[in-house]
């Protein structure tokens, strides 16, 4: 027999065996949210400094006035060529001595490949778990962006630090496209030993600016 | 819906399979050293939590909840994302998801798509289903490529190739891999820049990707995949079509649920504070990422497990493996003794549920694969009571056998002997005969059954007397 | 105080010499110890092998016999796991659990209940002991074996490495899957070894019966106590190995 819609009966039938799974004394669940949403940390800067070195991952920490100078100094030490950056990077990011191709008109997959490196910065950072979370907002671009290149160059502002995941998730908005960046790229693939630089950008560099 | 795909056919039950796995000296050697390595290292990520406990409560009842209102929230879920542009399928079994997916690949024009690592398209063998229909499924994450390379089968959830040391990888790199190098070492960097090189143009020109989904929002919509290589990011944001499928159980309610998960997961499953990427898409977004989403939505044997009140623990995992990697059991026999997708203490009581089959000998056997030492349990980030599960799933085992077996027959012996302390006293006279078998004290060989006891050790000589008969003469 | 001591199928058939001990041990400490007769088993094999209706017969008599006392004391952390995990969903009465809140592995009844954890014991050899995986995880008996342990005069307490780790026991498993079984088995008896202890002891015989056997049959030259006939032990009457 030919199923006239296969679509709405897959879906009744789920869910009606969802419901005769249940039966109809639903256990009622009380959700339990003693656990810590903040966690005393100190200078959440510099613990954030500490969490992301530990994923082997460069850090620098610079004064707000001194940025324009350390990402020059950084893309300098690299001797990059070409350089990526959202539309609305700011200016005084802009190092000079670099080729800087925005992605505005967008750029091909082609173009993000041959990049050296890619600058962005980002929406919020989780001191505690060295994270830093991007979400296309501003100064950031599109996913791909701090993808293809094989560097990622992120500036976090002290502002965007955070303590801890509860607080972070709580400052992003989940409809967004998000992707949390933890150190460079890895793997436990081999022997549940973690190893640096597989598929995503193999060099992360971040500078904290306050 | 009874599961399908979820066990190799022709895998022989636990026992036997084990057997094999215990003569492979290599195999005991890398799974030795893994197990023992991320053990040590899940417990330092865990001990820097001192809440640990608290979002262990708070991750089984958020789970717990779901289950509840799984109706509820999977609706939620289908209208959010439906609102932002993505489209939702649901497939009762592996035979409706694998069509809707081929479907969906020959829509979109391709003949080949890039895949994340995913439990449920392995649980329902989408690659021989797409391959089956001329589409080829490249598999991008590292240890995945390893195992799809060597034409092997996987042996734990995180780590497919878990199995294999370096040595053995670079091998398989060696022969299967065009790109790869003569020269190529086998020092794990090396490796996975080999990895990186093979995939990186098939990343680059893919058009179609399937994932799976660690955690789905009802709320809003919003899909998670947590990984480390960037091949997930990689294939969640380059091709033009994204198909995520995701088995019923893995919604949350909202997104705030996401801070506990977020926390509980990387830290018990590859023992770090954070993963390298999290990826959280919603629906379709103009100008960045694909165009296209669907997510199918897979039930395949868990409404069945939903039906069991104690077993629908099993499906609060979140796929984490840390109790593979506590498993006294599983350390020694590696994966593919539990011959199903899911192996290890959680694949123990997860498999036979999925299947829905507790007659058949190989799922059968898989509740009785452990000796119940817990370490499971103390290790589940969501607090599957792994052990309880185990003995629950025993008991149905037997039902389903009906009575009709040797065992049940000296069971039902044995407990007509200790339900009357008379038979038991008798029985234990009747036992103390055994001193007769009893050299120096110790006894070294006795018939079978009791010969699967004397195979390795030797049984005590009984004493002269038990304690009951010291107990009149003393104190009666 | 009134304690019964539940003395376990096994220890009471193959063990006698681990009850004698408990029941001398406890009566030296001021307790006035009673052995219903009528006990046989807490029904753990039946359960764990899938046979849960016999198992719910042996609990229903359990519950029956030590309903009427002050604390049941078993020298099994295993047994008193399957008690207090399992007994309350077996049991069809509820009124009947008062033996399942009151049912003690001896070491919690001992530094719990009658506080103390110098039993004054005198045990002059090197020991090594293994935390029972049900003495650890299913009831937590944590370190109170230990605590008694290293006050016991003469004993030279050796840790033991993994000590955590499963023996490959595990009841029925020790049968139905005994290569892993006799795999695990075998790490076990190399920890021990290691220690240079000469004796192994443990909270359950049931444990001991297979490292044991395991020792015995490679004549490792460890011999495996319980740790109830360690804490009986005294200069006066010391421990003596079974006959």
């Amino acid at each position: 027999m030919v199923d006239p819609d296969p679509h709405a009966s897959a879906r009744s039938e789920v869910l009606g065996r969802i419901r005769a799974a249940i039966g109809p004394d639903r256990p009622r669940v009380q959700i339990p949210r003693d656990y810590d949403v903040r966690r005393e940390h100190g200078n959440v800067v510099e613990l954030l400094a500490r969490r992301i070195a530990d994923y082997r991952a460069v850090v620098r920490r610079v004064a707000a006035a001194d940025l324009p100078d350390a990402i020059g100094t950084l893309l300098a030490r690299r001797q990059v060529r070409i350089m990526l950056g959202p539309a609305d990077l700011p200016e005084e990011w802009r190092a000079p001595d670099v080729e800087w191709h925005l992605d505005d008109p967008p750029l091909t997959v082609e173009q993000l490949d041959r990049a050296d490196g890619v600058l962005t910065g980002c929406a919020v950072a989780i001191a505690e778990t060295g994270t830093i979370v991007l979400d296309a907002g501003a100064a950031q671009g599109r996913r791909a962006l701090t993808l293809v290149p094989d560097y990622h160059l992120c500036v976090v502002r002290a502002d965007q630090v955070v303590g801890s995941v509860p607080e972070a998730l709580a400052r992003l908005d989940p409809v967004r496209p998000l992707t949390f960046v933890s150190g460079p790229s890895a793997t436990s693939d081999i022997e549940l030993d973690r190893v640096e630089g597989v598929h995503g950008p193999r060099t992360l560099e971040v500078l904290v600016a306050s | 819906m009874a599961g399908t795909g979820v066990t190799w056919l022709g895998t022989p039950a636990f026992p036997r399979a084990a057997r094999g796995a215990l003569a492979d000296t290599q195999l005991r050697r890398n799974l030795r050293k893994a197990t023992h390595t991320i053990r040590d290292k899940r417990a330092a990520a865990v001990a820097e939590l001192a809440d640990w406990e608290r979002l262990r409560r708070a991750g089984a009842a958020i789970k717990d909840s779901v289950l509840a209102n799984l109706d509820v929230h999977l609706e939620r879920l289908e209208a959010a994302v439906t609102a932002r542009g993505g489209v939702v399928h649901w497939a009762r079994d592996a035979d409706e998801a694998n069509a809707i997916i081929l479907r969906l690949v020959r829509a979109a024009g391709a003949d080949e798509v890039v895949k994340v690592k995913s439990m449920a398209t392995a649980e329902i063998g989408l690659n021989e289903a797409l391959a089956e229909g001329g589409v080829r499924a490249v598999e991008t994450d590292l240890a995945e490529l390893i195992v799809q390379l060597g034409r092997d089968r996987p042996s734990h959830i995180l780590v497919p190739a878990i199995h294999r040391n370096r040595a053995e990888i670079r091998e398989i790199f060696r022969r299967e891999m065009p790109s790869a190098s003569p020269g190529l070492t086998d020092d794990p960097r090396e490796l996975a820049d080999a990895a990186r090189h093979h995939l990186r143009l098939k990343f680059l020109s893919a058009r179609v990707a399937v994932s799976g989904a660690n955690f789905a929002v009802a709320d809003t919509g919003s899909v998670v995949v947590v990984e480390s290589e960037g091949n997930g990011r990689m294939c969640l944001t380059l091709p033009e079509t994204l198909i995520t499928v995701m088995g019923i159980e893995k919604v949350v309610p909202t997104w705030r649920d996401l801070e506990v998960f977020l926390q509980l997961l990387p830290r018990s499953s590859t023992a770090e504070r954070m993963n390298p990427y999290t990826s959280v898409w919603t629906g379709v977004t103009p100008g960045d990422g694909p165009r296209q989403f669907h997510l199918v939505l897979l039930d395949n044997g868990r409404t069945d497990t939903l039906a069991d009140e104690v077993g629908r623990q099993a499906l609060r995992c979140i796929r984490c493996s840390a109790c593979l990697n506590s498993c006294p059991v599983y350390e020694r026999t590696g994966g593919q003794a539990y011959g199903s997708v899911y192996p290890g203490p959680i694949g123990a009581i997860l498999t036979p549920q999925l299947l829905g089959d507790l007659s058949h000998p190989q799922p059968a056997s898989l509740p009785y694969a452990s000796s119940l030492c817990g370490a499971c349990f103390e290790v589940c980030p969501v607090r599957i009571d792994i052990p309880r599960v185990l003995v629950h799933l025993r008991s149905r085992v037997v039902d389903a056998r009906g009575g009709r077996s040797p065992e049940a027959a000296a069971m039902a012996a044995l407990a007509w002997i200790m339900r009357d302390p008379g038979r038991f006293e008798a029985a234990q006279r009747a036992g103390s005969l055994a001193r007769l078998l009893a050299r120096q004290g110790r006894i070294s060989r006795l018939p079978w059954p009791g010969s699967r006891w004397t195979s390795a050790r030797d049984v005590p000589a009984p004493p002269r007397e038990s304690f009951r008969a010291w107990w009149r003469r003393n104190r009666g | 105080m009134r304690v019964a001591l539940f003395a376990t199928c096994l220890t009471d058939t193959l063990f006698p010499g681990t009850a004698i001990a408990a029941t001398r041990l406890l009566e030296r400490l001021g307790c006035r110890v009673e052995f219903p007769l009528d006990q046989t088993c807490c029904g753990q094999m039946h359960l764990n092998t899938g046979y849960r209706e016999h198992a719910a017969d042996l609990a229903e008599r359990y519950a029956a016999i030590f309903a009427g006392y002050d604390a049941v004391v078993a020298p099994s952390g295993s047994c008193v796991a399957m008690v207090r995990e399992f007994h309350q969903d077996l049991v069809a009465s509820p009124s009947r659990n008062g033996a399942v809140r009151h049912t003690y592995e001896l070491s919690e009844f001992l530094v719990d209940v009658l506080g103390v954890t110098d039993v004054g014991a005198y045990f002059p050899h090197r020991v090594t002991y293994h935390p029972t995986c049900h003495s650890l995880r299913a009831i937590g008996v944590g370190d109170r074996p230990l605590r008694l342990l290293s006050s016991v005069r003469g004993l030279d307490l050796v840790a033991l490495p993994e000590a955590e780790t499963c023996c490959g026991f595990g009841g029925t498993f020790a049968v139905k899957n005994a290569d892993v079984s006799t795999a695990m088995l075998a790490d076990k008896m190399r920890c021990v070894a290691e220690t240079g202890a000469e004796v192994l002891t443990a909270g359950d015989n049931s444990c001991l019966m297979h490292i044991g056997g395991g020792l015995s049959r490679l004549r490792v030259g460890v011999r495996t106590v319980h740790l109830a006939e360690i804490l009986a032990s005294t200069e006066e009457e010391p421990w003596r190995a079974p006959a």
